[in-house]
């Protein structure tokens, strides 16, 4: 479904992402591990257009996305979480739901016309917001502030909103990091119900007991490219992997007593 | 009491008020609204007032020339925003800062055809379709009428999907755009709208004053405009309103010290400034700023 074939950026001397090619196939949950400075983030920019490469190719369902604005892609069925929650904190829970969702009436002069439909596809997404609420258990707080809301709250809430936006993949940038054991199981739930939905995932993460409890697939990074891919079992064994975490073994010649 | 109001004096107030009115609400969109701040509002104001000036100078009906200010002033609006659409905050200022002072610059050098710093005078009176306005009375009834149609066209906008585009723009542009919104078709849009309505603005002062030159549409028009947006309080529609209404009465009580007229100027423009300052020291969300959040029930979170 989602294709990256060999993509290059460079920020001056620093190969961010350099020669990374990997596949997510459709239903499939994927996991984007790797050090700290793999680039795995860089990754993500690229799909979802925040960043343009500086060489390469990000296909969806073999349709070129390459460069193509954030905006843009957003519409293709690609939604996205940030690393660094990214919500509009002084707008009210719902009014966040609402904004991800698809919304003709969000043309200029079709917002300015009373029209009926506008009305009743305003009541349409309230309760479409109201459902995808309950599903990560944020409906009583569908008025208060974003920016009110726990740390773990928003992630939920920035989960609840990338799905608003009805996306074929989804993109979630460290979803389990920095919650407490209770919100972790929340957000494992979560991502199996998806799954069993249908949805395709690609995520970054560090938590591995989270990565290996749920993705189909794990594709490793470092220094900018891909050095591994495969079914999490494995790849736990891979030596590249093992290299690349713990780092490589030395052998140290001893001295021989003389 | 009624003969106060009644009395050329009191009527050229709330003629000007309405006049700032359109202003500030305008301003409010673009800097309360949509977070640019726009230090060139004085020059969208002054486009308008020179384009009907001009046509009316022509002879041309005044429906024409109240048209020709809304598209002139939209199209100077559209000037500054394609080319500054990647800049944001203090960058977003100088550019719409340097755009004002090129306005004003071309209204002051292009002498044949707005006589330059002689400015133009004796701008007709408004008439449209055989009905002319004549007296004070009847112009402020018009204004009012403007005035209060701009108010209800730019809070239809706030409150519609639309707006709330906007809103999202303003807290966060990543986010806005990770969720397709197109952020620059936004801004353009309503950077050319808030500019129409201060073209509006312009007319009507034009044929309110009969006389227009470039010393109108300088900067310090600008800066008293934002502080009827910073005192009414950012993104509230009535607080733009009150703002307006507070800043242009708030000088009239110097007129009657018998000041010097060089001493009363320098006066107001301190008045404005401590003004502010106090504004920022003890009221930093203006009169009516904090009012929608509120309304936003933001003690359930906690």
């Amino acid at each position: 479904m989602l294709k990256v074939k060999k993509l290059y950026k460079h920020f001056g001397g620093v190969k961010a992402v350099d020669g990374c090619s990997f596949e997510v196939e459709k239903g499939a949950i994927v996991a984007l591990i790797g050090p700290n400075g793999a680039g795995k983030t860089t990754v993500f920019n690229l799909i979802t257009g925040f960043i343009e490469p500086d060489k390469g190719k990000v296909l969806l369902y073999n349709k070129d996305i390459t460069g193509m604005a954030p905006y843009r892609i957003s519409k293709e069925g690609v939604s996205r979480t940030f690393q660094i929650i990214r919500l509009f904190p002084k707008m009210t829970v719902l009014e966040n739901m609402m904004l991800s969702m698809q919304n003709v009436y969000e043309n200029f002069w079709l917002s300015m016309l009373p029209l009926k439909q506008k009305k009743l596809h305003e009541a349409k997404m309230v309760n479409d917001a109201l459902e995808l609420l309950k599903f990560v258990d944020l409906e009583g707080k569908k008025n208060a502030l974003a920016g009110n809301l726990s740390y773990g709250q928003q992630k939920l809430l920035e989960m609840a909103k990338a799905l608003a936006s009805e996306p074929e993949l989804l993109l979630l940038d460290e979803p389990a990091s920095g919650v407490n054991p209770t919100m972790l199981k929340k957000i494992t739930n979560l991502l199996k119900e998806l799954k069993k939905k249908g949805k395709t995932i690609l995520f970054v993460e560090h938590n591995m007991d989270f990565v290996m409890k749920i993705a189909d697939k794990v594709v490793v990074m470092d220094g900018g490219e891909e050095i591994a891919e495969g079914p999490p079992k494995k790849i736990q064994k891979n030596k590249r992997v093992l290299d690349a975490y713990l780092g490589k073994v030395i052998k140290i010649k001893r001295r021989k007593k003389k | 009491m009624l003969e106060f109001f009644a009395s050329n004096y009191a009527l050229n107030l709330l003629i000007l008020i309405c006049i700032y009115v359109i202003l500030s609400v305008s301003l409010n969109l673009i800097i309360g609204y949509s977070g640019m701040l726009n230090l060139g509002h004085a020059a969208f104001f002054g486009i308008g007032a020179y384009a009907s000036a001009l046509l009316a100078l022509a002879g041309y009906p005044y429906w024409i020339c109240f048209i020709a200010a809304v598209f002139f002033a939209g199209l100077g609006g559209a000037m500054i925003a394609y080319p500054s659409l990647k800049l944001r905050g203090d960058y977003l200022a100088i550019a719409t800062l340097g755009f004002g002072e090129i306005a004003r610059a071309v209204m002051k050098n292009w002498v044949s055809l707005t006589r330059g710093p002689l400015g133009l005078p004796g701008i007709p009176k408004i008439s449209f379709f055989g009905l002319t306005l004549t007296t004070k009375f009847q112009f402020f009834i018009f204004a009012l009428i403007i005035a209060i149609l701009v108010v209800l066209f730019v809070s239809k906008i706030v409150k519609s999907p639309f707006g709330r585009v906007l809103r999202a723009i303003r807290e966060d542009e990543i986010a806005a755009q990770a969720i397709g919104k197109n952020i620059k078709k936004y801004k353009v849009i309503v950077v050319i709208t808030g500019a129409a309505c201060a073209g509006i603005a312009g007319s009507l002062f034009a044929h309110h004053i009969t006389f227009i030159d470039p010393t109108t549409f300088t900067l310090m028009e600008t800066i008293l405009i934002v502080c009827m947006v910073v005192l009414g309080g950012v993104a509230s529609i009535r607080g733009s309103v009150i703002g307006a209404t507070i800043l242009v009465l708030l000088p009239e009580p110097l007129r009657f010290l018998g000041l010097p007229t060089s001493m009363a100027a320098a006066l107001r423009v301190m008045i404005y400034a401590a003004l502010l300052i106090l504004l920022m020291i003890y009221k930093p969300n203006g009169i009516f700023g904090e009012w929608r959040f509120r309304h936003a029930k933001s003690k359930e979170a906690l």
